[in-house]
């Protein structure tokens, strides 16, 4: 388990990425936190003629407030995130999911930006940029765009990020304060990749009726999931067990889910049922009722 | 027989004499050597699980920079030779062995193809990409229950390597006068010990010497040592191996694989240092496989519960070859198969059966995991259709004190099982009180109706001490240290303190005054090893022994040299007291002799032999409770208890270790691991992804008990093996605790690991089951 012999460079700036990327085209691949690109060197899964390394890159750390919410730079370490103290006001949801990211010595070289490129259709960070609207905004030597979760994963381990492009940033908008959240996976051991897992958005009003909801499901697809047809159910209807259940319903007959060595499809479709309502419930119990408009 | 030691330091926890090394980093293991000149091997595997091959192109991996030999079969010549069955070892089974590289056919994925060795490791699996493979594939057999698609070997068509029997009584009056006849099947899935350390060898031949040097082997060293020099041709007495420090062993390490060929051979041919450090992923798919067994059983029992008949089909998928363990491990499933329990009445038949997976050996409690799971779910069962307390109905037919010993009319590992001695009663008892199994048993009635708890128990027999026989020699030195050499070895389970405590007992030293070297056939002329609970029994009576008789030799000698009658002296403190008082250090009573000043010099080395012909069998009880998820089939132990009897114990502390660990292994077994193959012989579960071990996060609180008082009558120590307790009652502990959790004791199948997935359909099954009735 050696890798094949590679030719490395560290970028200082993501136009020297960026200028490399061009170069190399699909022979170069960019390590950051190096938790699943060491691995999938070892084994020769992956074979790259160049490493570009961007961990070096000052523009692509850590997080950073903005006026519209909070930007994560690409190369922002999971326990960065972790370790904040004012994360749990600020994203509550993304507080709740860091913890279910693989162990603890992952997520101090593991990166938001590394996570979401790699694309495994069970990581945390799917679901949550899912459930809270995110924008992930990728460079490429002529501009930057900005994309949409669903535009962003195409497929299983592919996401809209070109060989010759980089992800820099991922936007989150301001939580809204009134929303309750609840991220819910269920994995063989503490610390695996999860069956099935959802984050959970929910926002109600004085009457306890839905004003807003996010879904987001990972491990039922090729990509992790946005639940639009849960979330339409959910929307303008009263919070409640019997809602909570036919939104769960819908999320789960809405996946089709992979089968692997650890579950078959219907089973990992009864987890999504059961994490979805379960999640629902705990969201509605925290989220505090907004005035009606 | 029992010769009465004192407890001051037999008994006592002394602190591990290996630790201080291993946790400053200081240890030195195989990977951690590294010779001038040395080169690196890697192996190529198949990726074919079965197919015939046309001899490899190895040309363009020849041709590569920094590649400097490539191995074939071919190239082995006259060295082409099978690796031979190191235990019970029977002519009808050599058609099936292995040989260190593949011929012309491959039979499971993994299997070594070539040897190639580099500069480095990354040249040489740069050459594994350049070998060309061209082979015709054959059906592969990956279910060792079904009719085969092919023959792994031609002239045995059905796969059926072996077929062994094992009865006595009358099996069939027994089922015609029964009042209950009760059915099960039971699967085990296929799992690995996993060590934490892999495999890894540096050979080296000193020219000077004309030696040929091996590190990294462990268990059974000199017999690795004889096979190697057979394999070679080469004489024995020009083969040292030695062993380093080792992360694990657990049965699967130290065994003669095929790169135990290879690698030495390669230095040979080469003339240069060659080194090949196994890693995980080949760790997976090339080291031994175990526990793949399928259960089918039918117990006669008269109306009041008393066992009066078991009958039993075994079927173990034995992977691809027949390695260094034959077959025994079918067959210490059917020796040990009834268990506990008095049986008028038993005919089990063992059926070893080759498919395309890989080879496979023993893993700690090997047989017995399985076996004692099987039988302990058919005890429950059994309980169930009765309408009996589970229970009562153990202790109904639980062997009482006054049948020991017992002998139980099966035989393993070429003897006779006779329990030697035992409470099994009194440790379900202590078991019981231990887990507070009435109150919690109560208190499980209760809760919310999504989470259920469950508790489950089994109880089991151990056979430990293997014989035939262990060496040690024990040396006094002059400035009043102890160095012991023994041919047993060191798994990691701290046979250093162990022995260094007995001989520091009967010599009156301080255990950090004795050295115990071990494993290195430059040491002792024979050596068994380390392997089925043996090296305390064996290796430390073999201490024992010797200490004793260089007690009496060292205070003879101070008698006539302090004139002294030797009856009022004793050895304590490092010296020789007089009347209780202090007389002379040993380093003064041997200054002396060293200066040429004595006229004869004391007795300074004994090397004794320990011989054993009978095992000595511990016994225990473990109980486990779980809480099971209605909703999602998982299963959380809560906790386990294990009340047992080891004989005598050296070093609690240690005896806490072997429990603890070997409770998580079998936790392990019974809830995560398992090797699948798809239907082409794809080995899935290739890595940690997904072969699942348990982490602390799984392993609940273990608390456990020794019963004490119970000497083993069989060797002077009185001790009994303890390394596989922890993990020999634990898949049925839990099974059953599951059954009872999900409320199906009558489900009469039972598959190894629990996963979610197979509780959750359980569970869904019971609730449709139910909507049909309602």
């Amino acid at each position: 388990m050696k890798p094949a012999a590679f030719d490395y460079t560290a970028a200082r700036s993501v136009e020297q990425a960026l200028a490399v990327l061009v170069e190399y085209g699909d022979e170069a691949k960019v390590i950051a936190g190096g938790q699943t690109l060491g691995p999938m060197l070892n084994m020769r899964v992956v074979t790259p003629a160049l490493l570009v390394d961007v961990n070096g890159i000052e523009a692509l750390q850590g997080p950073r407030r903005s006026d519209s919410g909070l930007s994560l730079g690409a190369m922002t370490r999971q326990a960065d995130l972790e370790d904040d103290p004012g994360l749990a006001i600020a994203q509550p949801l993304v507080a709740a999911a860091i913890p279910h990211i693989a162990h603890r010595a992952i997520r101090n070289r593991g990166t938001v930006g590394g996570s979401l490129v790699h694309a495994d259709p069970a990581a945390e960070w799917g679901a949550l940029v899912h459930a809270l609207d995110a924008e992930l905004v990728i460079a490429a030597a002529g501009g930057t765009r900005v994309v949409t979760p669903e535009d962003f994963f195409l497929g299983i381990l592919t996401t809209a990020v070109e060989p010759q492009e980089l992800l820099v940033e991922v936007r989150l908008p301001d939580w809204p304060k009134e929303a309750g959240w609840s991220f819910r996976e269920f994995s063989r051991r503490h610390g695996d990749f999860a069956l099935a897992g959802v984050a959970c958005r929910l926002t109600l009003d004085g009457q306890r009726r839905c004003v807003a909801a996010g879904l987001g499901l990972i491990g039922v697809g090729d990509t992790p999931l946005r639940a639009r047809e849960a979330e339409a159910v959910l929307v303008g209807e009263t919070a409640g067990p019997e809602l909570f259940q036919a939104a769960a319903e819908t999320a789960a007959s809405a996946v089709d889910p992979m089968t692997d060595l650890h579950a078959s499809p219907d089973y990992r479709r009864h987890l999504t049922r059961v994490l979805v309502a379960d999640a629902l419930a705990q969201a509605a119990d925290r989220a505090s009722a907004v005035a009606p408009e | 027989m029992a010769e009465h030691v004192d407890d001051a330091v037999v008994g006592s926890s002394v602190a591990r004499l290996e630790d201080p090394d291993l946790l400053r980093g200081a240890a030195c293991f195989v990977d951690d050597l590294d010779c001038p000149e040395m080169l690196h091997a890697a192996v190529l595997r198949s990726p074919f699980a079965h197919a015939r091959l046309e001899p490899l192109d190895v040309s363009a991996a020849r041709a590569l920079p920094g590649v400097v030999a490539v191995f074939t079969h071919q190239d082995l010549g006259p060295r082409r030779r099978p690796i031979p069955i190191r235990l019970c070892p029977d002519e009808a089974l050599n058609d099936y062995l292995q040989y260190p590289l593949a011929a012309d056919r491959v039979r499971y994925v993994g299997e070594p193809l070539a040897l190639v060795v580099a500069q480095s490791r990354a040249l040489a699996e740069d050459a594994l990409g350049e070998i060309e493979l061209d082979p015709e594939p054959l059906p592969a057999c990956t279910d060792a229950l079904g009719a085969p698609p092919a023959a792994l070997f031609e002239q045995t068509p059905d796969n059926l390597a072996a077929l062994s029997e094992q009865s006595f009584g009358d099996v069939a009056t027994a089922f015609a006068g029964a009042d209950h006849v009760v059915r099960s099947r039971f699967d085990s899935a296929r799992h690995s010990a996993v060590p934490m350390e892999t495999r890894g060898l540096l050979a080296r031949y000193d020219t000077s010497e004309r030696r040929l040097h091996i590190w990294g082997s462990s268990k059974v060293t000199h017999f690795n040592r004889g096979v190697l020099a057979d394999l070679l041709g080469w004489p024995e007495a020009r083969i040292h191996l030695a062993q380093t420090e080792i992360g694990g062993g657990f049965g699967v390490r130290g065994e003669f694989y095929p790169e135990d060929f290879l690698v030495p051979f390669a230095a040979l041919t080469l003339g240069r240092p060659v080194k090949w450090i196994e890693d995980r992923m080949e760790h997976l798919m090339a080291t031994n496989h175990s526990r793949q067994q399928h259960y089918e059983l039918e117990l006669a029992l008269h109306a009041d519960g008393r066992l009066l008949g078991l009958r039993a089909r075994i079927t173990n998928d034995m992977g691809a070859y027949l390695r260094t363990h034959g077959t025994i491990v079918p067959g210490l499933s059917a020796g040990m198969l009834p268990g506990p329990y008095r049986l008028d009445s038993y005919h089990c038949e063992a059926r070893s059966v080759l498919t395309n997976k890989t080879p496979t050996g023993t893993y700690r409690a090997p047989g017995r995991f399985e076996c004692n799971a099987a039988r302990e779910r058919l005890m429950d069962l059994a309980a169930a259709q009765l309408g009996m307390d589970r229970i009562e109905l153990r202790r109904l037919n639980l062997l009482r004190p006054d049948e020991m010993p017992h002998a139980r009319g099966t035989h393993i590992l070429g003897e006779q099982v006779v329990y030697d001695s035992g409470d099994y009663p009194a440790a379900l008892e202590r078991a019981l009180e231990l887990s507070d199994w009435q109150g919690r048993a109560s208190r499980a009635a209760g809760g919310d109706g999504r989470r259920r708890r469950g508790l489950g128990l089994a109880c089991f027999v151990e056979k430990t001490g293997k014989g035939p026989f262990e060496g040690a020699r024990v040396r006094l030195h002059t400035d009043g240290t102890v160095t012991i050499a023994t041919g047993a070895a060191s798994v990691g389970q701290g046979l250093q303190t162990c022995l260094a405590q007995i001989a520091a007992q009967v010599l009156g030293v301080a255990p950090g005054a004795v050295t115990v070297r071990h494993g290195d056939t430059d040491l002792i002329a024979y050596g068994v090893g380390t392997f089925a609970s043996r090296a305390t029994v064996m290796a430390g009576n073999a201490v024992h022994q010797a200490a004793i008789e260089l007690r009496r030799g060292l205070l003879e000698y101070a008698a006539t040299r302090l004139d002294v009658a030797a009856p009022r002296l004793a050895l304590k403190n490092g010296a020789v007291q007089i009347d209780g008082a202090a007389g002379i250090s040993l380093a003064g009573l041997l200054a002396d002799a060293a200066r040429g000043k004595s006229a004869s010099p004391p007795p300074t080395e004994v090397e004794h032999c320990f011989r054993l012909d009978r095992m000595t069998y511990s016994y225990g009880v473990t109980v486990a409770e779980v809480e099971v998820d209605t909703r999602t089939g998982e299963v959380t132990p809560q906790q386990v208890w294990i009340a047992c009897d080891i004989g005598r114990v050296i070093n609690p502390r240690m005896v806490a270790g072997q429990i603890e660990g070997g409770a998580a292994q079998g936790i392990g077994g019974a809830l995560l691991e398992a090797f699948h193959y798809d239907d082409e012989g794809q080995l899935l579960s290739g890595s940690f992804q997904e072969y699942l071990l348990p982490t602390s996060g799984e392993v609940p609180p273990i608390a456990f008990e020794l019963l004490d008082g119970m000497p083993s009558a069989l060797n002077p120590l009185g001790v009994k093996g303890v390394g596989e307790i922890g993990v020999a009652g634990m898949g049925g502990a839990l099974a059953n605790a599951v059954a009872a959790a999900v409320g199906d004791p009558e489900r009469s199948g039972t598959a190894l690991p629990l996963t979610p997935e197979r509780v959750w359909q359980r569970i869904d099954q019971g609730r449709r089951n139910d909507e049909v009735t309602a």
